[in-house]
């Protein structure tokens, strides 16, 4: 597992029924690209988170996936819709094998 | 070793000729990269939006966004950098809008290309030119 590695997540705390709200969601990952060199001239090999995905209530809102062109800590922005209460639950998956989640909840009023 | 002025003249052809190939080497990557999306299908122009920098003083995070209302998936691709894929936004049944932002590498001055899959299977492309200042692959 990368060392450091931590998600942040905005998320309303709360919404009106079937209301568009924005989120934000950043991971501190060094998103080794593969193309880099060390200091004695050999490729750094390839280490980045390969897919990202949010959830809500189990059901998907976004699934993205990563290449070698994503920054370093790769942030995403996007947007959903909240019929009913509930988690929102992000999910990145790491080359490596690891996987790191969070999860948000919000009330729908 | 002396050089004639013939040597000197074929010496130099051959040299624009190698360094032009990695040119085409990106392109040919870019049409591979472009057609594993869609499927070989003509993409048009149209309904799909692209917001990035046209300078990006470092390239190794510029921020884009991409829009298509109607989508199912959108592609981004930097023309220009040694693998052209950056990444695919697919947009789930609770997705608020077919519209993302993220932040990209970029190698240097280059064209980024987005193109979107709409719920009817077709494809539409947009793309945008960045002026890059400082390259963002560490070479």
């Amino acid at each position: 597992m990368a060392s450091g590695v931590k998600p942040r997540v905005k998320v309303p705390k709360t919404a009106s029924v079937g209301d568009v709200i924005l989120i934000k969601t950043l991971i501190s990952h060094k998103m080794e690209s593969g193309q880099r060199k060390d200091s004695d001239g050999n490729k750094i090999p390839q280490s980045i988170i390969n897919t990202f995905s949010c959830d809500f209530n189990g059901q998907n809102v976004i699934n993205v996936e990563l290449h070698g062109a994503i920054s370093t800590n790769p942030y995403f922005q996007f947007e959903a819709t909240v019929p009913e209460s509930g988690d929102f639950s992000f999910t990145w998956n790491d080359d490596d094998g690891s996987v790191y989640t969070e999860s948000k909840s919000i009330s729908v009023g | 070793m002396n050089f004639t002025r013939r040597d000197s003249l074929i010496l130099g052809a051959s040299a624009a000729a190698v360094a032009l190939l990695p040119l085409q080497a990106f392109a040919s990557g870019n049409n591979e990269a472009i057609a594993a999306f869609t499927g070989g299908a003509a993409t048009s122009e149209g309904g799909i939006d692209l917001t990035a920098p046209e300078i990006a003083e470092n390239g190794n995070t510029v921020p884009v966004a991409v829009s298509a209302p109607g989508a199912v998936s959108i592609i981004l691709l930097a023309a220009g950098n040694p693998t052209p894929g950056v990444c695919t936004f697919n947009f789930g049944p609770l997705s608020g809008s077919q519209s993302a932002s993220t932040r990209i590498r970029l190698a240097g001055t280059q064209e980024v290309i987005a193109i979107a899959k709409m719920a009817d299977g077709s494809f539409v492309q947009t793309s945008r030119i960045v002026k890059v200042t400082i390259g963002g692959c560490g070479g």
